[in-house]
């Protein structure tokens, strides 16, 4: 039975271990992804000196922006240049090309309503954002997110069912003699105690398992995936303190399912 | 000691199990508890150690009134009483003397206590060389010992026995009444159910006896009274 209570402990914290890497790592992307959002401020083309330092300093002062850059006409032109062509190179007679600010929004998922506050500041042009395009990008990415939370919970609950059903055999088992402890004057805590133990030890053997299965699997996984993405946007989660961490998680959890479900079970059998 | 008062006692489907019952017993008395199969005897004595709670009356145990103690003091209580019944109701893995000292082990007993007295009241019983045998080793009658050897071992001031000779055959049943007795002489309350009309016949003490719930009579040195 106990063998029966272990492995219900050890097959849910691998789904649930397993789930929060491959989670944790999505999240990291669309992390990455909200965050390479940018907000590109046009300058107007009659604003002197005076006033696009005026528009650096406004911008940098506001408190819904981050990682304010610079980019003059000059270095716009070397950038098109570099993209499109040497042809471009034509352009530097007569520069037609303005001035840019590149920011990004302290909270992406605020781009769209800080750009609108960015428009209306003096001397810009023309602020974009790729509106459109990164709300859905958002919406997609919450969703996501969403889900796999719900995914996870509702895998832990599966997982304390299992185990309370699990310790309720074992002491469904051992029924008559927490009956004789009751008759002879046990308090509820003698009887309880020792289930309680039995339940954390369930909990970290259950956990061992999944614990050194995750650590082996991603340490190779990242040493044979993260060469193939050197100087991606998309990185993997780094092995420490991720994976750390996500061990602490396995084993609490496995003790807090093991205690809740001996709890549980033990509950009904004190009622004596 | 033990004062019932009005004491009523429906079960959640809806049986009647005690009809208003009203008894006092003395310490050191030997009452037997008589009558029918479902007349309300083993609902009478599980409420004694309060493994069932009356509907309404007053339970009174040495001036606690039980039928409202609180869960947390049942544990109290129970540590005045033995239990002893048909089943017996032993560990089968543990040998005679651990099933006497569990019930010591569980009360948070020093060591030395529990190995004394376990000691002592194996010698009492007749047990004390099997002592190191396992239940399924031993004849009805002398697990029958074992249960009643736990069940004062504690030294409580009542022993209940719900239908104790009930699995035992006529000779042995003697054997155990004579512990019983023993018991008895030493100053411990014994209140017994049984439908064993021999011994009730022959080793007289107080009859108790219950019918649809209530005590329909009550005398000392009474004979059984029902046929079997």
């Amino acid at each position: 039975m106990t063998f029966a209570s272990i492995s219900a402990v050890t097959v849910t914290l691998l789904l649930v271990g397993v789930f929060i890497v491959m989670m944790m790592n999505l999240n990291k992307i669309a992390t990455n992804l909200e965050e390479d959002v940018e907000i590109k401020v046009l300058v107007d083309l009659a604003a002197n000196d005076a006033a696009v330092k005026e528009l650096e300093e406004k911008l940098k002062s506001n408190p819904n922006l981050t990682d304010v850059q610079f980019s003059s006409n000059e270095e716009e032109l070397e950038i098109m240049i570099k993209g499109y062509g040497e042809e471009f190179a034509l352009y530097k007679q007569g520069n037609p090309l303005r001035h840019v600010f590149y920011v990004k929004a302290a909270t992406p998922q605020d781009t769209a309503k800080v750009a609108k506050e960015i428009e209306a500041y003096d001397s810009t042009y023309e602020v974009k954002f790729g509106e459109g395009k990164i709300e859905k990008l958002f919406n997609v990415l919450n969703t996501g997110r969403n889900i796999g939370i719900v995914l996870i919970i509702a895998l832990l609950f599966t997982a304390m069912f299992l185990i309370s059903n699990t310790i309720r055999l074992t002491i469904v088992a051992r029924r008559q003699e927490i009956e004789i402890m009751k008759l002879v004057g046990a308090t509820n805590n003698f009887v309880r105690i020792p289930f309680l133990l039995e339940g954390i030890w369930l909990g970290i053997l259950g956990a061992l398992l999944p614990m050194i299965l995750i650590t082996i699997a991603y340490f190779n996984l990242y040493d044979y995936i993260q060469p193939k993405l050197e100087g991606e946007l998309f990185q993997p989660l780094d092995k420490t303190p991720f994976i750390f961490q996500l061990n602490g998680l396995l084993l609490a959890t496995g003790i807090f399912i093991g205690v809740w479900g001996s709890f549980m079970s033990v509950r009904k059998f004190l009622k004596v | 000691m033990i004062k019932m008062k009005n004491v009523y006692k429906k079960y959640a489907n809806g049986v009647v199990a005690t009809n208003g019952i009203n008894i006092e017993i003395d310490r050191g008395e030997f009452v037997y508890v008589v009558g029918p199969s479902g007349a309300g005897k083993s609902t009478f004595i599980k409420m004694i150690y309060r493994e069932e709670v009356p509907t309404s009356g007053e339970i009174i145990f040495d001036k606690i009134n039980i039928a409202q103690l609180k869960q947390k003091e049942v544990p109290q209580l129970r540590r005045r009483i033995g239990v002893v019944f048909q089943d017996f109701k032993l560990l089968p893995k543990l040998t005679v003397y651990e099933n006497v000292a569990f019930a010591l082990e569980v009360i948070e007993e020093t060591p030395e206590n529990i190995r004394k007295k376990v000691t002592e009241v194996l010698a009492l019983v007749g047990l004390t060389k099997k002592a190191r045998m396992f239940p399924n080793e031993l004849s009805g009658g002398e697990q029958q010992r074992v249960s009643i050897a736990r069940s004062i071992v504690n030294q409580p001031e009542v022993v209940i026995a719900d239908e104790p000779t009930g699995n035992l055959d006529p000779e042995t049943s003697w054997d155990i009444m004579e512990v019983f007795e023993k018991i008895n002489a030493r100053g411990t309350t014994i209140i017994m159910a049984t439908h064993n009309k021999e011994v009730v016949n022959t080793i007289r003490h107080r009859v108790v006896a219950i019918e649809g719930g209530i005590i329909t009579r009550d005398e000392i040195g009474g004979d059984y009274g029902y046929e079997q």
